[in-house]
Order: C-alpha cells, then structure tokens, then sequence
C-alpha cells in the first residue's frame, strides 16, 4: 500500500471547518495539510479540499473576498491541471465566486440560519467524489449555514442540468431555497465539486450519520490515485 | 473623485431580505406592496484614465455586484 494520500485544507480568516475537515479526511486515511490563505503555492498535495466557515467575514457577498487569496490563484492552477478540488459550505461559495463553478449562493429563503440533517440524492454516481455511490444513493448529511440558497437563472439551469453538473439535490426537504432543489454542483469537467452540506460532520455514524464518509473517501481515492500516476 | 454604486437584486430574483422588510412595515401598519433591499458603496478613487464611469462600471461587474442576481447603477460626481 502507498503512503496516505495528502489533501490540502485551505484555511482562510474566518473559516471554522478547517479542523474538523482535517480531522475527518484524516480519520478516512489521508493525511490532511492546512495551507494558510496567504501562501502562494500548495505543497505537494494530491487534493484539496475548501472548508465551511466565514472566510473574511463574508464581506460584501459570502465567498467574493476569498477568491483573491494567494491560496485561491494556487487552488486554480491546481484544479485547471485536473486536481480533484471540493468545496464545502463557504468553500463552496468561493469557489461559485471564483467562477470555477456555476451559479451563486444567496441567503436562504427563510432567511434563518438552518442546522440539520437533510436527506441528498446522488444525481450522477460517475465522479469521482460520488464514485463510492450508486446513482439514486440517499444520502444523510448535516447542512448548517445562512446563504446556501444556490441560483442560476433558467438559461443556465438548463445548461447544467443537460450536462449533468447538478450532482446532489435535497431529497423531499429543501432547507434553503435552492433553486431545483441543488445542494451540489461541479464544473464541466467534473474535477471539481462544491457542496453546501457539510460531508466532514457525517463520517462517525455515532454522530447521527456515517454518509459523508462516502464523498471525502471519494475525493481521498482520487488524490490517491494521483499519487500512483506520479509514482 | 467620488462615485455612488447602487446594487440590487436583479428583477424577478426573489428577495427575502425585501419580504420580511415589507411584512416588518406591514405590523407597524403601513400598506407596503413591495420592497427590495440592495446596498450602497460609496467610493472615493483616483481614475486611473479615460472614463471614471466606465472604470466603476468595471468595478461592479468584477466585484461590488455578482451579475447572475444582481444589477447595479453608478453616479459618479
């Protein structure tokens, strides 16, 4: 067996996940690296990984201070070089607002902070953070945020509903608002993910659920297999 | 100079920030049909050259307004 896999984990001012994403990717066998917002370059990692929290305070809109972190150019060439990149809950914000995914997130239409388990549908098992799915999967995993009403207007809606980037829908509870029901979309080629449910706080079924374990050990896979190419 | 950018949500985006203002004025007793809530920046800046208006306008659709919810309108005096 190779040595673990290393996934970057971003942190930014204001993040609040860092530890618990470290933590978790950490308990599934990888070996997580915090990389501080400022550094201009990643270490030799094979994954990365943007954590939940409120980088710079969410100023202005959620994610639009972040994208201009030295760490975020980095993350770009990274996931442009076909790096598996997932984003969740604010990570997932940065990277709408970065433009490396589609669509925005708003604050949500109840406009109250929402903390609870949801029930997902994998809408496309053949990714690989979705690979230890079937396609259909529910899924159980814990949202907690305020903006996480994601939009794209019909045009762009139907674009990526054509070419099946709407990867996690809420399944008969929809917490935000999102529009179709999105809780997760990727980018065209599929390297990079961006959820708002938080996969990190469900990886101990001690802990209400054990599904999240499914997505990061997807993105571990990928990173692993990364290291075998390099090898 | 000195530019005033006006942000809001673009029409026909749902507004709930708008909604519970309107329900707000509505429990004080005021007959409020609609409301939406955007966001004034007021900016003080040195044109780098060419039309301060256009370099605003620039400014918003790089960072002060995200295009798929938001429109913007600029003042610059």
């Amino acid at each position: 067996m190779s040595e673990a896999p290393r996934i970057a984990v971003v942190v930014f001012p204001g993040s609040n996940d860092d530890r618990d994403a470290a933590w978790a990717l950490g308990a599934l066998g990888a070996e997580a690296v915090l990389v501080w917002h400022g550094d201009e370059a990643l270490p030799d990692v094979q994954g990365v990984l943007l954590p939940g929290g409120f980088s710079y305070g969410d100023y202005l809109r959620c994610g639009a201070i972040a994208r201009f972190a030295p760490a975020l150019a980095a993350v770009r060439r990274f996931a442009d070089a076909g790096g598996p990149v997932l984003g969740i809950c604010n990570g997932f914000q940065i990277l709408c607002e970065a433009g490396l995914l589609p669509g925005v997130l708003r604050p949500n239409a109840s406009l109250s902070f929402v903390c609870r388990d949801v029930p997902l549908r994998v809408e496309r098992a053949d990714l690989a953070f979705t690979a230890r799915c079937e396609e259909g999967r529910r899924l159980v995993i814990p949202v907690k945020c305020g903006e996480g009403a994601w939009f794209a207007d019909e045009t762009l809606l139907a674009q990526l509903e054509a070419a099946g980037q709407i990867v996690l829908r809420y399944d008969g509870d929809n917490p935000t608002g999102a529009v179709a029901d999105v809780a997760g979309v990727c980018n065209a080629e599929g390297n990079v993910l961006g959820l708002m449910p938080h996969p990190e706080h469900a990886v101990d079924p001690l802990l209400g659920s054990g599904d999240g374990a499914l997505l990061l050990a997807g993105l571990i896979d990928a990173a692993r297999a990364r290291t075998a190419v390099a090898a | 100079m000195k530019a005033t950018v006006l942000v809001r949500p673009k029409e026909g985006i749902l507004d709930p920030q708008g909604d519970a203002v309107r329900s707000a004025l509505g429990h004080l007793g005021f007959a409020v049909g609609d409301a939406r809530v955007g966001r004034v920046i007021e900016l003080e800046f040195e044109p780098k050259g060419g039309d301060p208006k256009r370099e605003v306008e620039e400014m918003c659709s790089q960072l002060l307004a995200n295009p798929l919810i938001e429109s913007f309108e600029v003042e610059v005096a």
